[in-house]
């Protein structure tokens, strides 16, 4: 192919040097300059995480006599109550996560329906709960469900029981305080998914033949799922390490996890089975994360699409 | 799929009316699209036309008026019962199915057979060019393809209407281009009556059976692509399709005159104050070295060039007329047109042909 522009007009420069070694120079110092500015983060994320994670894994491995020693994990293994720790905690996650899926995504799908205005004001109540806090909330609780409480004094005067029945010191109780904890982490990723379904889908499956039921089973349900599946797993790995409101409502019927890490500590004075407890469920959340990143990306986790 | 303009509706649309608040979206129109026409809403944007499509589709209620399918009342009738076809604007591919998961929706909607939905999903497919593209994702097709997807997915399950809303704005010029012809072609090939909305007027001029030019919610003309072009009923038809400049003119002795000369017309003017239509392409260069000389039949204004451009394929040249009125003449480009080419600042002669002098009433004058 000829060449199309004419090299010898152009103004002649001495072409022994095209600043070749300068340009490398300053992409150099550029990276090293931008390597300089992270510094701080980096060693924050060091002290802060780094550190005191690597030091949890190595109490684990620090047996009563103060020599390494695999016993806390045995422990783990070998004894019932363990298990039974394991389980409870894994039973509570599961059920509270699918109480938040049923109660938040019909009310995530109400809130993506209304017109905007009134929707910041739901989102606002929404929120409400998290500027309030968490102990105090789950105190509301218990004054609401106790024997003597509201919810059973209102029941026995409207005649729905006649004796006062037990809400609350057991599974009962637990799982309708983390519900309320959690529904909105499961709200906010399934309303941010559900506004993003853009609404010409809905019509062209209307106008393709779908009745309202059908378009909602065949394209909506569908295109929100990946915000279901995010605020699920987020209300899940939530619940895996909750302390408060299970130890409160509870009523030390329902033991997790991260009780029994606060009684191996405070009554026994047994770091290194604390450590190893909160090792396991470290491990177990990675593991569940890594699974999860499977299905969808993390940063749908975090916003954003 | 064979033509079959049996299966064709016709559309009748009588005195349909929708507001928003105080504003008309849609003011008494009334239009009949015959069976197996292409009809084209043509008009600025916020000018009613997508929300005449969306009454036909059943998307927007309108406050009164009759929509009839055939003989069959619909104004009514929900969308997914309408049995219509349509290709959105940003086509509403389902984005979590593949192409022939799309395409076989509306037909897996109607409990179709299995392998009658293999079928003819192939074959819908193979009518937009695209067929062994059924198993890939949506986010895998090009603009192109997606526009083809979807109109495979609008017509596989054989509707007697067809509606498009604006489907081509999405592409770049050249695909715009053929797609224009391949769309039209496919209309030939399916016979569907097929009403298709878009505020490109060539693309409107070079599909079309007819053209319905809407503003502020009204219908402005309805008719042929070169009745529409040639003869526009009023002043925003005339400015709307084409480029258009007008000269005033007035009536003296039942003349048209223009600045004092009497206009030579082929046709007899309408009522009411009237405006020259002066198109670009209907002027020709008169006077020194013209091949054409004034005859009985031309109209011919002094001009001053102003400015000449080059566009490739042709010229505009702008020249000014004694009254301060500046009016473009578009010409050829070929050799003899481009030795002939005036200066800016010289004096020249534009001749205006009284076949191609059309007067138009002015808006706001009724």
């Amino acid at each position: 192919m000829a060449v199309a522009v004419d090299s010898s007009a152009l103004k002649q420069i001495d072409a022994s040097d095209m600043h070749e070694e300068g340009l490398k120079r300053d992409a150099q110092y550029e990276r090293l300059a931008l390597l300089g500015l992270c510094s701080p983060a980096l060693l924050l994320v060091m002290i802060v995480l780094i550190v005191p994670v690597g030091w949890l894994f190595f109490v684990s491995f620090i047996g009563a006599d103060g020599q390494f020693s695999l016993e806390n994990y045995e422990r783990m293994i070998n004894r019932k109550s363990y298990r039974r720790i394991l389980y409870t905690t894994f039973e509570v996650s599961v059920l509270t996560t699918v109480i938040c899926i049923c109660i938040g995504y019909p009310f995530a799908y109400f809130l993506s329906q209304l017109p905007r205005r009134a929707a910041n004001l739901c989102l606002i109540a929404v929120l409400l709960p998290f500027w309030t806090s968490l102990l105090v909330r789950t105190y509301a609780w218990l004054v609401l469900l106790q024997k003597r409480g509201l919810v059973n004094e209102w029941a026995i005067g409207m005649g729905l029981w006649d004796e006062p029945i037990k809400i609350v010191h057991n599974m009962t109780g637990t799982l309708i305080g983390m519900a309320h904890i959690m529904l909105p982490f499961l709200i906010l990723p399934v309303y941010s998914s559900m506004k993003a379904i853009d609404r010409d889908y809905l019509k062209a499956a209307s106008n393709l033949g779908a009745s309202p039921v059908r378009a909602f089973w065949t394209v909506f349900f569908p295109l929100s799922l990946p915000g279901l599946f995010a605020g699920s797993l987020i209300v899940f790995v939530l619940c895996l390490g909750f302390f408060v409101t299970p130890a409160v409502l509870g009523g030390g019927k329902v033991i997790m996890v991260s009780m029994k890490i606060a009684s191996n500590i405070e009554l026994f004075v047994n770091w290194g089975a604390a450590s190893a407890l909160g090792v396991v469920l470290l491990v177990l959340t990675i593991a569940l994360l890594w699974i999860a990143a499977r299905f969808v990306r993390l940063e749908r986790l975090v916003g954003g699409h | 799929m064979a033509a079959n303009t049996s299966g064709a509706l016709p559309i009748t649309v009588r005195n349909i009316t929708k507001t928003y608040g105080d504003v008309y979206a849609l003011n008494d129109v009334s239009i009949d699209v015959q069976s197996g026409e292409f009809l084209t809403l043509l008009g600025p944007s916020g000018s009613g036309k997508t929300t005449l499509l969306m009454v036909l589709a059943g998307f927007t209620r309108p406050d009164r008026g009759s929509l009839l399918f055939g003989e069959q009342e619909m104004i009514r009738t929900p969308p997914h019962q309408r049995d219509v076809g349509m290709v959105f604007q940003n086509y509403a591919l389902f984005p979590h199915m593949t192409v022939a998961g799309n395409v076989s929706y509306p037909l897996r909607l109607r409990r179709v057979s299995k392998s009658e939905i293999e079928a003819r999903v192939a074959q819908a497919l193979d009518t937009v060019q695209l067929g062994g593209y059924g198993e890939r994702g949506i986010d895998q097709l090009s603009g192109g393809q997606r526009q083809r997807v979807a109109l495979a997915r609008a017509i596989v399950f054989e509707p007697r209407i067809l509606l498009m809303d604006e489907p081509l704005s999405a592409l770049d010029k050249k695909l715009r281009d053929r797609m224009q012809i391949e769309l039209r072609r496919l209309h030939e090939q399916l016979g569907m009556t097929t009403v298709y909305v878009t505020h490109d007027q060539r693309e409107a001029l070079t599909m079309s059976d007819r053209i319905a030019v809407i503003n502020h919610g009204r219908l402005m003309q309805l008719d042929a692509p070169e009745a529409i072009y040639n003869r526009p009923a009023n002043q925003f038809v005339a400015d709307f399709l084409g480029e258009s400049t007008f000269l005033s003119v007035e009536r003296q002795n039942g003349e048209i005159v223009y600045q004092g000369a009497p206009l030579r017309l082929a046709d007899a003017p309408p009522e009411g104050n009237l405006l020259l239509l002066m198109r670009p392409e209907r002027l020709r260069l008169l006077g020194a070295g013209a091949s054409v000389g004034i005859d009985d039949q031309m109209n011919a204004f002094p001009a001053s060039v102003t400015d000449i451009v080059y566009q490739g394929d042709s010229y505009l040249l702008y020249g000014r007329l004694p009254d301060g009125e500046e009016i473009s003449l578009r010409g050829a480009t070929h050799s003899d047109a481009r030795s002939q080419l005036p200066k800016v600042g010289d004096a020249i002669t534009l001749g205006l042909h009284a076949n191609d002098a059309v007067l138009v009433r002015a808006d706001g004058d009724r």
